[in-house]
C-alpha cells in the first residue's frame, strides 16, 4: 500500500536526498527542507521503496503537503 | 554627522538603526526583498529600495545589489546590523572602496577577528586565555582525531571562517568523529565558502559571558560591562541579561580587562563584543563579534547609553562620548528572544501569518520588534520576531516584570518561544542564576 511522505513544516526544498527506486528505512531522510535558516529532514515514516518524488529543489512546500510517495 | 545611512538588514534591527538615525537627524534608507514589501522596517525608513527576490542570497546577502541600492539612493554610509553581511570583510571593504562609510570596525579588523584561528592566535599572543584546542585549522580528519585524542573528548568542530554556531558540531567520542567531521566540513563550505575547521575542547557545564566594548578612531577603548547569554539552543542565544549573576569574585574585572586587552591589541574601532566561556573561576576567549549584537538592549538598559547612536557618531569620526568611569551598570535587565518557533516540537520553525499581535506594556518593558499584526513571517529568514526586554532595580524585579510581560504578550497565527521563556523565568535555575549552556539540551525547561 503506497504511503505519502508529508512535510511536517513549511519550508523550501533544500536538497532531495533520495531518488525513485531507493530503498529507505523508517527515519531515513527523503528530502531536506530549509526553513528560517534551519535544515530539517523529512523522514520516511516506514521502510519502503521511493515510488515518487513530488517536489523539486528550491520549491516552497506547506506543512502537511506530500513531498514523496513510498511504495 | 553622517548625512544618510542605508541599513543593509531587515526586521527589528533595521528598525532599531532607523530609530537611531531619526534621533540624530540622519536620513535612513531601508532595503527590502519582495517578501518583505510593506513590513515595518520598510515603512519606518525615510526611503526604501527593493533589492531582489525573497531568498536572502538574491537580496540581503547580495553585496552588489546593496551597493547598487546605495548608489541609487545616494547613501553616504552603510549599517550592516547583525547577521547577513555584517561580518563579511569583503563587503565592508567594497563599501570602503566605494567611498561609503562602514558603520562598524574597518574591514581589516573584521577580517582579522573573523578568522577564528587568527583571532585565537592574537589572544594567545596578548595573554588572553583560550580554550585548549588545535593551534590552527586542521588539515584532515586524521589530524582532528590526533588533536582530539590529546585534548580529550568531548570536542567541538568549528568553522574557521564563521560564527553564530553555523557548522559547529559536538563530538562525544572518537567513533563519532569521522561522520561529524564530514557534516561540519559540508556545512562550513556551504555557509562560508571554505571547509576549514578547527578543534576545541568542549567544556561540560560552561557559561557564556561576553563583554561589550567600544573603541574610537582616536585609539580609546572602553567596556560597557558584561552580559550573560548561557540559555541557548543549537548554539543560538535565547535569553540574555546584564549583569551576569553569580560570577566568582573578581571574575568580572578579569573578563572586562581581558576584553579591553584583546580589543586593544587590534586597535578596535566602533562597537564589538568579546565572548568568553566561563567555568567556575576560569574563563576562555571564545570569539570576537565585530558588529552590534542582537542582545545590545540589555546593555543599553543598565548603562542608560544608546549604543546605536554611538555607532553612528564614531563612524562619522567623532571620539567616544563616554569615559570609562562614566559607564555605570545600574539595576538589571533581561532579554527574551521571541522566535517564531515551536518549543513543543524541539523549536521547529513556525512561519505563517501573524493574525493577532498584542504587545505587553508596563514599567521597565521594552520591545524591539520586526513585525506586527497582519505581517507574513517568511520561511526565508531568521525566525526572530521580536526581543522583549525587562529592566528593574534588581534582577528579581526584572525577572518578575519579564514573567508578567511574557504572560501578557498575545501572538496568534504562528507558534512562538513564549511558553518556553515563561518556563525559564519560573525555573529555579534561572531564579537563582544557576545557568549554563547545556541547560536547554538537558531538558531543564521542558514542559
Amino acid at each position: 500500500m503506497p504511503e505519502d511522505v508529508k512535510a511536517h513544516i513549511t519550508g523550501v526544498v533544500f536538497q532531495i536526498t533520495s531518488k525513485v527506486g531507493d530503498a529507505v528505512a523508517a527515519g531515513d531522510p527523503v528530502i531536506v527542507l530549509e526553513s528560517m535558516k534551519m535544515e530539517i529532514p523529512v523522514e520516511a515514516p516506514r521502510a519502503g521503496k521511493v515510488k515518487e518524488i513530488k517536489v523539486a529543489e528550491g520549491q516552497t512546500v506547506q506543512e502537511g503537503e506530500t513531498v514523496a510517495v513510498l511504495d | 554627522m553622517l548625512e544618510s545611512v542605508l541599513i543593509a538588514n531587515r526586521g527589528e534591527i533595521a528598525r532599531r538603526v532607523i530609530r537611531a538615525c531619526r534621533a540624530l537627524g540622519v536620513r535612513s534608507i531601508a532595503v527590502y526583498s519582495e517578501a518583505d514589501a510593506g513590513l515595518p522596517h520598510v515603512t519606518d525608513a525615510d526611503e526604501a529600495v527593493l533589492i531582489g527576490p525573497a531568498p536572502a542570497r538574491e537580496s540581503y546577502l547580495d553585496a552588489q545589489r546593496i551597493l547598487e541600492a546605495a548608489r541609487r539612493s545616494g547613501a553616504r554610509a552603510i549599517h550592516p546590523g547583525y547577521g547577513f553581511l555584517s561580518e563579511n570583510w569583503r563587503f565592508a571593504r567594497a563599501c570602503e572602496e566605494a567611498g561609503l562609510v562602514w558603520i562598524g570596525p574597518p574591514s581589516r579588523i573584521i577580517q582579522h577577528m573573523g578568522d577564528k584561528v587568527g583571532a585565537r592566535r592574537e589572544m594567545l599572543r596578548v595573554g588572553v586565555p583560550v580554550v585548549p584546542g588545535s593551534e590552527g585549522s586542521v588539515g584532515s580528519v586524521d589530524e582532528a582525531r590526533r588533536i582530539a585524542g590529546e585534548i580529550g573528548y568531548p570536542v567541538m568542530l568549528k568553522a574557521a571562517a564563521g560564527g553564530g554556531g553555523i557548522g559547529m558540531v559536538r563530538v562525544a567520542e572518537e567513533a563519532a568523529l569521522g561522520p561529524a567531521y564530514a557534516t561540519a566540513e559540508r556545512r562550513t563550505q556551504a555557509a562560508f565558502g571554505s571547509p576549514a575547521l578547527f578543534v576545541e575542547r568542549c567544556l561540560t557545564q560552561p557559561r557564556h559571558v561576553e563583554v561589550q566594548i567600544f573603541g574610537d578612531a582616536q585609539g580609546r577603548i572602553v567596556h560597557l560591562h558584561e552580559r550573560e547569554c548561557s540559555i541557548q539552543r543549537r548554539h543560538q542565544k535565547l535569553v540574555e541579561e546584564s549583569p551576569a549573576p553569580n560570577l566568582a569574585p573578581g571574575l568580572k574585572e578579569r573578563l572586562t580587562a581581558a576584553a579591553l586587552t584583546g580589543a586593544g591589541s587590534v586597535g578596535y574601532v566602533n562597537a564589538g563584543t568579546v565572548e568568553f566561556i566561563v567555568q567556575d573561576t576560569e574563563f576562555y576567549f571564545l570569539e570576537m563579534n565585530t558588529r552590534l549584537q542582537v542582545e545590545h538592549p540589555v546593555t543599553e538598559e543598565v548603562t542608560g547609553l544608546d549604543l546605536v547612536q554611538e555607532q553612528l557618531k564614531i563612524a562619522s569620526g567623532a571620539p567616544l562620548s563616554w569615559r570609562q568611569e562614566d559607564i555605570v551598570q545600574r539595576g538589571a535587565s533581561i532579554e527574551c528572544r521571541i522566535y517564531a518557533e515551536d518549543p513543543a516540537r524541539n523549536f521547529m520553525p513556525s512561519p505563517g501569518l501573524i493574525r493577532r499581535w498584542v504587545p505587553p506594556e508596563g514599567p521597565g518593558i521594552r520591545l524591539e520588534s520586526g513585525v506586527t499584526e497582519g505581517c507574513q513571517v517568511s520561511v526565508h529568514y531568521d525566525p526572530l520576531l521580536a526581543k522583549l526586554v525587562a529592566t528593574g532595580a534588581t534582577r528579581k524585579e526584572a525577572r518578575a516584570r519579564m514573567e508578567a510581560a511574557l504572560g501578557a504578550f498575545v501572538i496568534e497565527g504562528v507558534k512562538t518561544a513564549i511558553p518556553f521563556h515563561l518556563r525559564v523565568m519560573r525555573s529555579a535555575e534561572f531564579r537563582e542564576g544557576r545557568v549554563h549552556t547545556q541547560l536547554v539540551e538537558q531538558g531543564a525547561f521542558n514542559a
